[in-house]
C-alpha cells in the first residue's frame, strides 16, 4: 500500500496493524462466546432427550399369576379356539360373562343381564334356541360355546393373556442401567423372580398408545389421552381458526391503519398473547364451564351425563388462548404480500373484497397456515388450563364428542409421574416421546406447507 | 353536460387538479387533455409528480392513506372524483401498467382471465378466447401459447411486463396508463414494449411516465413536462411541490420548447 493512499489518516503504519489486530481479536471472542451458547443449548436439549429414552426402554421382569408353561402343553399361539375356550372354563367359569360383555354385547352394560339374548348378541352366532333367554340363564359351556364361535384364535389368546396369564411387570431398570449392569440385573432377577421373564422393553409400543387408561403401569396405555388431545385439538381449529383469520383480515385490510382505536386493539392481541395460560384457564372455568354450562355441558341437545368440563370446554379455552397468536401470525402474513399485486388487482378493477379474495388470501395462506399449525403445537402442550377448566385424571371411557369428559396427553404424563409406582416412570417417559412425536408431525408440516408456498411467489 | 358537448379527441381532461398528502401539497394546479388513440408521456425530473398526475387518472391515488386529490378529471364528459362515481368502475377503464413487472403468482392463463373473472365472466371459451387475443394484443401469444399453465413469474423480466400489459387490455379498457413500464428491463425487451404501444395505440389511449428522453421522444405523440417549484422560506423537502411546466406535441416539445426551463431538461442542463 503507497504511502499517499492513507496520508489523510493520521495513524501510523503500525498502530493501524495493531488496532486491526485488537479489532480481529475482539471480533474472536464473540464468535466462541456465541459457539458455547449454541453448545450449552445442545447440552440442554440432549439431556432433556437421555431423560426421557433412558426411562422409555430397558429390562424388565414379567411375572405371571399363571406360568404359561404350566397352562397347556403347547404354546397358546398353537392351540385351536375350543381349546382355548375350554382353558377359561376350567380356569376363569365366573370370569365368561365378563370377557362376554367385554367382547361381544351390542347393548349397554347396565342392561347387559335384562336383555334377551337376541338382543345382547344381535348379529352373533348363537343357538335360536337361546333367543329369548338372559345370559344368566345360560350355563358357563354355553357361554364358552358362544365365544368360541365368535371369537378368533389370536383374540381369544389374548383375553386368556389377560384374564388367566396377567403378566405383570414386577420390577424394571431404565436404559443405562440395562446397558451397563446386564450381569446385574440377570442375577437379581433370576434370584427375586425366578419364575419371571426378564426381557429387553420398549414401553412405547403399539399396545401402549392403544390400550385405554389404566391402573396397573403393564397395561396402561395413552389411547384415553390421545383421544381426548384429538378431540380437543379439532374443536380449537375449529374455533379458532376461521376467528382468528377474520379478525387478522379485518385488522390488516379493513381497519383504518394509523387510527387509535385499531392501535390499542393491536397492541392488545399482542398482550393477549403473553397472558399466563393458568389465567385463560380460569376464564374458560368461569365461562365456558359454568356460566355456559347449559351449552358446553351438551344439555341443550339432550346430553344428561356431564357437567360443563367437556371436551367442548376445554377446547374454547385452548381455542381462546391460541387466538392471540393466530391473529398476530395471520396479520404478519398478510402484511408480507407484496402491495404491488394488490395495485395489480385494484388496477383491474377489482373491489376490495375480490383483491383479499383473489389475490391477498392465496399469497398469504402458506403462512397463515403455519402460523396455525405453529399455534395448534402450542395447545397441544398445554396443561394447567386444562387443569383449572376441569380435565378428569382417570376416565374409563374414551372420549367419543364435544360434550364427553376428557383428559389429555400432557395431564396423563403428569399423573403417571406423580404415582407411587415407579414402573408409571416409564409410561410417563412413553407418553412424552409419543407427544414428542405429535409436536415433530405438526412441526414438520409446518415447515412442508410454509416451503410449498413460498416457492409459489 | 350533454352528449353532443363531449370532445370526441379528447378522452380525459384534467382541470385544475391538485394532490396533497395529508396537508402537504405534492402537485400544484394541473390541467392537460389526454387526446384519444395517441400516446401521451410524463417526463420531468424525480419528485416533480408524474407518477402522481398518472395515478390520478385512474383514481390509484385513493388507495394511498391520506392523499387527496382536488380540481376534476373529465373523462367522458363525467369528473371522475365526482361523489356517485365508484373507483372500482373509474379502474374498470383505465388500467395500469406499473414500474416493476408484478404478474400474479399463479399460471399466464389465470393472469389474464383474472380481469374478466372479476366482472363475472366464468364462461370457459370466452376466458379462452379473450385470454388468446389478449396475449396475441401484447404480441405474447406466440412465445407462451403452448404453455399457458406455466406461473407467470417464471417468464422473463420482458415478457412479464407484456404479460401485464396483455392482462390490462383483457378487461377491454379504454385508456392504459404506464408507469415506467420500461425502468426494469433491458433496452430489447424495452424495444418490444415500444413497438407494442405503437400497436395497442390503434385501439387504446396510452399515458406514459417515462424517466428516459429518448423514449418519450420516439414513443410518444404528445408530452408533458413537468418540473418542481420550492419555497425558499421553508428549509427541508416539504417545501417542495410538482407543477406541469410544459404541455405540447411531441415533435414541438423536443425541437421547439416554449419555456426554457424545458429547454435545459431535454438538454441535460438539469434534471
Amino acid at each position: 500500500m503507497s504511502e499517499h493512499m492513507v496520508s489523510n489518516i493520521p495513524v501510523k503504519r503500525e498502530d493501524f496493524e495493531e488496532n486491526l489486530r485488537r479489532r480481529q481479536f475482539t471480533g474472536l471472542v464473540w464468535q466462541r462466546l456465541f459457539f458455547i451458547a449454541n453448545v450449552s443449548t445442545m447440552v440442554i436439549l440432549l439431556a432433556i432427550a437421555y431423560n426421557i429414552i433412558n426411562g422409555a426402554f430397558g429390562y424388565v421382569v414379567f411375572t405371571y399369576a399363571v406360568d404359561p408353561e404350566e397352562l397347556s402343553e403347547r404354546p397358546i399361539s398353537e392351540l385351536s379356539e375350543p381349546e382355548l375356550v375350554d382353558l377359561l372354563l376350567q380356569k376363569v367359569p365366573r370370569r365368561l360373562r365378563v370377557v362376554l360383555r367385554d367382547n361381544l354385547s351390542q347393548v349397554p352394560n347396565n342392561v347387559f343381564t335384562q336383555e334377551p339374548i337376541s338382543a345382547v348378541l344381535k348379529g352373533k352366532t348363537f343357538d335360536p334356541e337361546w333367543a329369548d333367554l338372559k345370559v344368566n340363564d345360560l350355563t358357563d359351556a354355553q357361554i364358552a360355546q358362544i365365544l368360541s364361535d365368535n371369537l378368533t384364535q389370536e383374540e381369544i389368546a389374548f383375553i386368556i393373556r389377560r384374564q388367566i396369564i396377567q403378566p405383570n411387570i414386577s420390577q424394571s431398570w431404565n436404559l443405562v442401567e440395562s446397558l451397563l449392569n446386564r450381569s446385574e440385573i440377570e442375577r437379581i432377577a433370576a434370584e427375586k423372580y425366578p419364575k419371571g421373564d426378564l426381557v429387553f422393553y420398549s414401553w412405547v409400543n403399539l399396545d401402549f398408545i392403544t390400550n385405554p387408561i389404566s391402573s396397573n403401569a403393564t397395561n396402561a396405555g395413552l389411547r384415553t389421552a390421545l383421544l381426548g388431545t384429538l378431540w380437543i385439538m379439532l374443536v380449537v381449529v375449529v374455533a379458532s381458526f376461521p376467528i382468528g383469520i377474520a379478525a387478522a383480515i379485518y385488522l390488516q385490510e379493513y381497519a383504518p391503519q394509523d387510527s387509535r382505536i385499531t392501535q390499542i386493539i393491536e397492541t392488545n392481541i399482542r398482550n393477549l398473547a403473553g397472558v399466563p395460560s393458568i389465567i385463560y384457564g380460569m376464564l374458560g372455568l368461569a365461562v365456558f364451564a359454568r356460566v355456559l354450562e347449559y351449552y358446553t355441558s351438551g344439555r341443550f341437545v339432550g346430553v344428561t351425563d356431564t357437567n360443563g368440563r367437556t371436551v367442548l370446554s376445554a377446547g374454547l379455552t385452548l381455542g381462546l388462548l391460541i387466538l392471540p397468536t393466530i391473529i398476530i401470525n395471520a396479520q404478519e402474513a398478510l402484511k408480507a404480500v407484496p402491495s404491488s399485486l394488490r395495485d395489480a388487482s385494484y388496477g383491474l378493477g377489482a373491489t376490495k373484497w375480490q383483491t383479499v379474495t383473489g389475490v391477498v388470501l392465496p399469497n398469504a395462506i402458506g403462512g397463515i397456515l403455519t402460523g396455525i399449525i405453529l399455534a395448534m403445537s402450542r395447545a397441544i402442550g398445554e396443561t394447567a388450563p386444562l387443569i383449572v377448566v376441569g380435565a378428569s385424571t382417570f376416565i374409563g371411557i374414551d372420549p367419543n364428542g364435544p360434550f364427553s369428559k376428557f383428559t389429555v396427553v400432557p395431564i396423563q404424563i403428569y399423573q403417571w409421574t406423580s404415582r407411587p409406582e415407579l414402573e408409571f416412570k416409564n409410561t410417563a417417559a412413553a407418553a412424552i416421546i409419543v407427544l414428542i412425536a405429535l409436536l415433530l408431525l405438526l412441526n414438520s408440516a409446518a415447515i412442508y406447507l410454509r416451503n410449498r408456498y413460498s416457492m409459489r411467489i | 353536460m350533454t352528449e353532443a358537448m363531449i370532445d370526441t379527441k379528447i378522452t380525459v381532461e384534467l382541470k385544475h387538479v391538485s394532490v396533497y398528502y395529508d396537508s402537504k401539497i405534492a402537485v400544484s394546479d394541473v390541467s392537460l387533455p389526454i387526446e384519444r388513440n395517441k400516446i401521451t408521456a410524463f417526463i420531468g425530473p424525480s419528485g416533480c409528480g408524474k407518477t402522481t398526475v398518472l395515478r390520478v387518472l385512474n383514481r390509484m391515488n385513493d388507495l394511498i392513506e391520506g392523499a387527496r386529490v382536488e380540481g376534476e378529471a373529465i373523462f367522458n364528459g363525467k369528473n371522475l372524483y365526482d361523489p356517485n362515481v365508484d373507483p372500482v368502475q373509474v379502474r374498470r377503464y383505465i388500467g395500469m401498467v406499473f414500474q416493476k413487472p408484478n404478474p400474479f403468482p399463479k399460471s399466464i392463463y389465470d393472469n389474464i382471465a383474472y380481469g374478466p373473472r372479476l366482472l363475472g365472466i366464468k364462461d370457459r371459451a370466452t376466458l379462452d378466447h379473450i385470454v388468446e387475443t389478449s396475449l396475441r394484443g401484447a404480441a405474447l401469444w406466440d412465445e407462451v401459447k403452448s404453455d399457458l399453465k406455466k406461473s407467470g413469474l417464471a417468464l422473463s423480466g420482458g415478457q412479464q411486463q407484456r404479460l401485464c400489459i396483455a392482462r390490462t387490455i383483457a378487461v377491454e379498457p379504454e385508456i392504459i396508463l404506464m408507469d415506467e413500464p420500461c425502468s426494469a428491463l433491458d433496452p430489447i425487451a424495452t424495444q418490444r414494449i415500444e413497438e407494442l404501444m405503437r400497436e395497442l395505440q390503434e385501439r387504446y389511449t396510452i399515458v406514459i411516465v417515462t424517466h428516459n428522453m429518448q423514449q418519450a421522444q420516439r414513443a410518444s405523440d404528445y408530452c408533458a413536462f413537468f418540473s418542481i417549484r420550492k419555497d425558499e422560506t421553508v428549509v427541508g423537502k416539504e417545501n417542495r411541490w410538482g407543477i406541469l411546466a410544459e404541455f405540447n406535441s411531441t415533435e414541438k416539445l423536443f425541437s421547439d420548447p416554449d419555456q426554457q426551463e424545458t429547454r435545459d431538461y431535454i438538454s441535460g442542463r438539469f434534471g
